[in-house]
């Protein structure tokens, strides 16, 4: 493997694979020394054009954990603000030693651009509404770790699918991984064309909620880019929200998953989003060890 | 003694296609026959075409404002590579074309460059804002009759109404370019792959309600309308209709709309597959493909738009639309339609000179025409490596074409020359 | 491609006996012993061991694995293998942790398993146990227990095979030329 652009190309064998290492970097990550000597002497370049600290904390963690160095470059204090290119930029990261970037952008395709211009291994941090690839990894690990398996289960992935690189990348890994795939959405808030997609789809959340092994649950905003794809906030927690009424129809080994941060009174209630069944916080450290078991991959082998 | 002799090509005359030798003396042709006799100059067309000069009527020269993407000058080397005679110099130039001395100047540029006839079209609207009419009368005293804001589309219904009002009583062409702003605001086609890549597409809706209004408002006023750059199916069909009930009504067609869909964008999301109107789906090109050999598009234009390597090097949505296609115009047409040569040389340059009035370019040999004419090879098969524009923003670098220019006349002189013959390597 | 069995299951069995019984009379005893095999087959013959010195001397010896996929010195040089199982069966302060492998060659599988311990805790001594030494060490480590000595030349392969992980059980010396 030399990049993870994106979910759609990783097969069973690739997916498994990832997920296998993830669960043993999660064991080192409890060890009393948290820390193993596998990248030691390489860099890793976290390069977040569009501003996010909780990834951005999320992949330095993972690389220091490999005992990787790490250059950060965030546009607000650069030069890039100043006019310089994206390939000038990263070309000069580059420059400086860096082995390996990660790399969030605002526009698709962009991380597949930065492997070009600079000719490293490189990790999609997320690209526009494109792929999110480390976070469809950590889903997958958070759900084999609740119920044994990704196979056979019953996934519903509720919001803003047209606008979320998080569907985008979740529905190929899972499907890949032997789930059942359903979006649940209004109209408006899915994709014109779902050609192609190995999932279903609905309009009515009550109607299937029921039948759910896991509800994840997209972060939902009623403008975007101006234009009001939604009537109101409220309006969307009364038809798609997980409320208190909907958690209590689900079965009982259910679970709720949710990219972060949680919109508490919009896409699920204040008191849902503390219960147990509601493994955020599982989402968070998995999200480390993924992200490990990926840089250990792309870096630490005779192909890397 | 002759100036000029074309040698044994397949002449396409306005009535026959047959091999015969072209006799060019004095900037026109003088002769038309087998076994002509010794001349100055002399050209192997054997194994090629002999037709009238290709005239492109969507060029973006860049020159007044650009000249880092492109100028007259690179533009008239890349169009005479092309097989091109004249180009229409569009006006989305800066300062844009929308007064006479600017139309002059690009004009007087082709000149001095000497190469083929660049001859300007007049913005719409002063500065392609669409708030009012440009200098309509000035620009139509300097020999603009070819009126556009290309780039954009002149939306407000009311304004069009006016412009055509105003531009038929003198007789000119009003062309669109047929985008609805409000519904243009994407980086690719809506469809399964802007879907996939979570881009936000530009639906065939965005052409067809544009160009569905216009008819409505031409019918009312009865000036020559000309849809440039058709890229939808749905707008087919409208001009069909519209020339069925015979308003006047042309269009143009681009080489890559003809060429490549919307799945050209997966996979790399090459900024060199993004231009507006955007790439559609395989039906669309189907249908322009049938379009155009049925005559409903009435011509080929390239729609050439350089932009430099630093500008179509960026993420995909962030890209400025266009890409160049002068060079390589005729041998993508004919890679993609495997047109008759009548329709090839229609498309390629009769009708496109009868939409601007160029009198002395798009016409079949004949003795007495001026010698503005393409020697075209249909069945060479080659790669373009290289390119005679500044910039190299073209999706046919790379890529195997069918058919090539040997040679272009201007003037019955030779601006293009590549050497070949059938036995060419 | 020549191959010769040099050690068949009788000889692995009675190996592992005595290196139990080295161990018990090298630590008086095997009150504070951990077994810790090294993946992949160094695991089964460390709870072999661990049985063995649990029969000898009455009560259960805890036994676990430690994987050094992630302190290889050569991770850029040989094929990237999946990483094996870390499981530590009871704090190692103040313990004797006996490391098991099967070949002891060069010396840098040791090496990184006495790396990846330093993270896992702080035992009192560490000592290995292998079933075969094959020479040509390229780092100065040495076994305290060893089942075979067996020369070999750097061109040969020493494979093992163990019941829990293939379908035989020995130890060959093969060639390729």
């Amino acid at each position: 493997m030399r990049t993870l652009l994106g979910t759609e190309d990783l097969d069973r064998s690739a997916l498994d694979g990832l997920l296998d290492d993830a669960e043993t970097f999660l064991e080192v990550l409890e060890r009393p020394i948290p820390k193993v000597p596998a990248l030691r002497g390489r860099t890793v370049a976290t390069m977040f054009f569009e501003p996010s600290t909780r990834t951005r904390l999320s992949f330095e963690r993972a690389a220091k954990a490999l005992s990787a160095d790490t250059l950060s470059f965030s546009p607000g204090t650069s030069s890039l603000s100043k006019g310089e290119s994206l390939k000038d930029t990263v070309q000069t990261i580059a420059a400086m030693g860096a082995d390996l970037m990660v790399v969030r952008h605002r526009a698709v395709g962009a991380p597949a651009r930065v492997a070009e211009w600079t000719g490293l291994p490189v990790v999609n941090g997320g690209d526009g509404a494109h792929q999110h690839p480390t976070q469809a990894l950590l889903d997958a690990l958070t759900i084999r770790r609740a119920r044994g398996t990704v196979e056979g289960l019953r996934i519903g992935i509720v919001g803003d699918i047209a606008h979320s690189r998080v569907a985008r990348s979740d529905v190929f890994a899972f499907a890949t991984l032997g789930a059942e795939v359903t979006l649940i959405a209004p109209r408006t808030l899915l994709p014109v064309d779902l050609t192609g997609w190995p999932c279903d789809v609905s309009t009515d959340l009550d109607a299937v909620l029921g039948d759910l092994d896991v509800v994840y649950l997209l972060r939902v905003q009623t403008e975007r880019g101006g234009a009001s794809v939604f009537p109101s906030l409220r309006e969307y927690l009364r038809r798609f929200g997980l409320t208190r009424e909907r958690f209590a129809r689900l079965r009982p080994d259910t679970v709720v998953l949710h990219p972060g941060p949680m919109n508490r009174g919009v896409e699920i209630e204040a008191a849902v989003a503390d219960d147990p069944r509601a493994l955020v916080l599982d989402q968070v450290t998995n999200g480390v060890a993924a992200r490990m078991a990926v840089l250990f991959q792309l870096l630490g082998g005779a192909d890397a | 003694m002759l100036d000029l002799v074309l040698r044994g090509g397949r002449v396409v005359t306005d009535s026959s296609v047959a091999v015969v030798d072209v006799g060019i003396a004095g900037g026109e042709i003088v002769a038309l026959g087998g076994h002509l006799g010794e001349a100055a100059t002399e050209i192997d067309c054997s194994g090629a075409l002999v037709g009238p000069g290709f005239v492109d009527v969507h060029t973006h020269v860049r020159e007044p404002g650009q000249e880092w993407k492109e100028d007259v000058a690179s533009a008239s080397r890349a169009a005479v590579a092309g097989g091109y005679t004249a180009i229409v110099a569009m006006p989305n130039t800066d300062p844009a074309i929308d007064s006479s001395p600017i139309a002059r100047f690009v004009v007087e540029r082709g000149s001095e460059v000497g190469l083929l006839d660049v001859v300007a079209a007049g913005a719409i609207t002063a500065g392609r804002h669409g708030t009012r009419l440009a200098h309509l009368d000035d620009l139509w005293d300097a020999g603009v009759r070819l009126f556009t804001d290309d780039g954009d589309a002149v939306a407000d219904a009311a304004m069009m109404r006016r412009a055509l009002e105003y531009i038929g009583d003198r007789g000119g062409v009003l062309a669109q370019h047929a985008v609805d702003p409000s519904l243009g605001a994407g980086a690719m086609h809506e469809g399964w792959v802007s879907s996939r890549l979570g881009l936000t597409g530009i639906p065939a809706v965005a052409e067809t309600t544009i160009v569905a209004r216009d008819l409505l408002l031409v019918a009312e006023t009865g000036c020559r309308y000309h849809v440039q750059h058709v890229a939808a199916a749905g707008t087919v069909e409208l001009i069909a209709s519209a020339k069925d009930r015979g308003l006047p009504v042309t269009a143009e067609v681009t080489p890559h709309h003809l060429t490549f869909d919307h799945t050209a964008v997966l996979g790399t999301t090459d900024p060199v597959y993004k231009m507006m109107p955007p790439l559609r789906e395989p039906d669309d090109v189907a249908a322009l493909r049938d379009a155009l050999r049925a005559g409903v598009l009435d011509m080929v234009a390239t729609d050439h738009a350089p932009h430099a390597d630093h500008e179509k090097d960026v993420p995909f949505e962030e890209a400025p639309n266009g890409v160049t296609g002068l060079e390589w115009a005729a041998a993508a047409v004919n890679t993609a339609t495997a047109l008759d040569e009548r329709s090839f040389f229609e498309a390629m340059s009769a009708a496109p000179a009868r939409l601007v009035g160029l009198t002395d370019h798009g016409r079949y040999p004949a003795v007495g025409v001026p010698a503005n004419l393409v020697v075209f090879d249909p069945t060479v098969t080659w790669v373009p490596s290289e390119t005679m524009s500044r910039s190299q923003n073209s999706p046919y670098l790379g890529r195997p074409l069918t058919g090539a220019v040997r040679a272009t006349v201007v003037d019955g002189r030779v601006v293009w020359d590549t050497g070949g013959g059938a036995d060419a390597p | 491609m020549t191959s010769r069995r040099v050690l068949d299951d009788a000889d692995i069995r009675r190996a592992i006996r005595r290196i139990a019984h080295e161990v018990i009379e090298r630590n008086r005893g095997a009150d504070d012993v951990v077994i810790l095999g090294i993946p992949t087959r160094g695991v089964p013959l460390a709870t072999r061991l661990a049985a063995a010195l649990s029969d000898i001397e009455g009560t259960p010896t805890p036994v676990g694995s430690i994987d050094i996929g992630l302190h290889r010195d050569d991770l850029d040089r040989r094929p990237r293998v999946a990483l094996g199982p870390t499981y530590v069966p009871e704090p190692l302060d103040h313990k004797t942790v006996v490391l098991v492998d099967d070949v002891l060659y060069t010396g840098r599988t040791v090496r990184a398993a006495l790396d990846a311990l330093a993270d896992l805790g702080r035992p009192d001594r560490v000592q290995l146990a292998v079933l075969v030494d094959r020479g040509h060490r390229e780092l100065p480590i040495r076994p305290d227990f060893v089942g075979k000595n067996l020369p070999t030349a750097p061109g040969e392969r020493v494979t093992v095979r163990l019941r829990d992980v293939d379908d035989d059980e020995g130890v060959w010396i093969e060639d390729d030329r």
